[in-house]
């Protein structure tokens, strides 16, 4: 939504996208629909060989420049034994959400998911995705001022 | 009775040969299975130690990790990636934060540690702004704790070194009496 010269990384002005959004996800009750894998049958997700979860709210785009493009906004840490559902309401986003280029000006279909990597006391590391994603447009023009 | 002693210096160059190719049959073992783990993973280092903290708490100093690259999987956010930097020999292991792929393949991504509060952009060449394929060793499929504390070990303090390997020495041939 923004032009903005990229200050993290190649001299060039990019596009900087502002999003802010709510995340409601039950993990332990797998609501997101997920498959288990060490527990086919049942849809327990923290089960003994699970040290914790990295959650990330992924967006993933297509622009004139790329054909694939992936953000990660936003992660956190859930340890066995914390809360395993989240409400987080209003969040902004933790990165900065340069595009390659320009590609986020006038963008309507730019998709928000929510992954996350299933780190066990020992053995696989499965990246899961969850059921349920959003898709946000992006407006045709700049902002010129914001307070963020 | 010189004729028996002949006969016993003899058996005994036969058994040392023997040994010596029972080693080498070991040893090459051992490489033809590293060898074979290369090529099924794609990977040129299928087997890497966490070197660093900046991936806890996933991942502590001395974990092993397991690696694939095979070119069919493509490099998507999240994952963990290992890799080097160049011109440097460490390899580092941290996530996917970003990636920028092109519709023939060409991508290019940005990676941070779990445990650091900044992404990598720091770490990587002067006036390089992105990984590469080229720059992966491989992507880390499994983990198992604790076991790679040995090797780091054996790099930081080679008097342990040297002990482990005299204890094996000893224990091949102590084995084959």
């Amino acid at each position: 939504r923004k032009n903005v010269e990229d200050f993290t990384g190649p001299r060039e002005r990019s596009d900087l996208g502002f999003v802010t959004f709510d995340i409601t996800a039950d993990i332990l009750n797998g609501k997101n629909g997920l498959q288990n894998f060490w527990n086919k049958n049942t849809l327990i997700i923290f089960d003994w060989n699970v040290k914790q979860l990295f959650l990330y709210l992924s967006a993933e785009y297509s622009t004139k420049n790329n054909a694939l493009n992936q953000v990660v906004l936003w992660d956190k840490i859930m340890l066995r034994g914390d809360n395993p559902r989240l409400s987080l309401k209003d969040m902004k986003s933790k990165y900065f959400f340069f595009d390659d280029g320009n590609g986020l000006k006038g963008n309507r279909n730019i998709t928000l998911t929510l992954s996350w990597n299933v780190v066990p006391n020992a053995g696989i590391l499965p990246l899961v995705t969850g059921s349920g994603h959003v898709s946000v447009p992006f407006p045709d023009t700049y902002e010129t001022t914001k307070s963020y | 009775s010189l004729d028996f002693l002949d006969d016993v210096r003899r058996m005994n160059k036969r058994q040392l040969y023997y040994q010596v190719l029972n080693f080498g049959m070991i040893v090459s073992s051992a490489l033809m299975i590293w060898k074979g783990l290369m090529v099924v993973t794609g990977s040129e280092s299928p087997i890497v130690v966490v070197l660093s903290g900046s991936m806890e708490p996933a991942f502590h100093r001395g974990d092993l990790l397991f690696l694939t690259n095979r070119i069919e999987d493509p490099i998507r956010v999240g994952e963990i990636v290992v890799f080097r930097i160049e011109g440097r020999e460490i390899p580092i292991v941290h996530r996917v934060l970003k990636i920028h792929e092109k519709q023939n393949g060409d991508i290019k991504f940005l990676t941070k540690g779990d445990n650091n509060a900044v992404d990598d952009r720091g770490l990587y060449k002067q006036g390089q702004h992105w990984l590469e394929k080229k720059d992966v060793v491989g992507r880390a499929r499994g983990f198992v704790p604790y076991i790679g504390i040995v090797t780091i070990l054996m790099n930081d303090y080679p008097k342990f070194k040297y002990a482990v390997l005299f204890l094996l020495g000893l224990f091949v041939l102590v084995h084959r009496e």
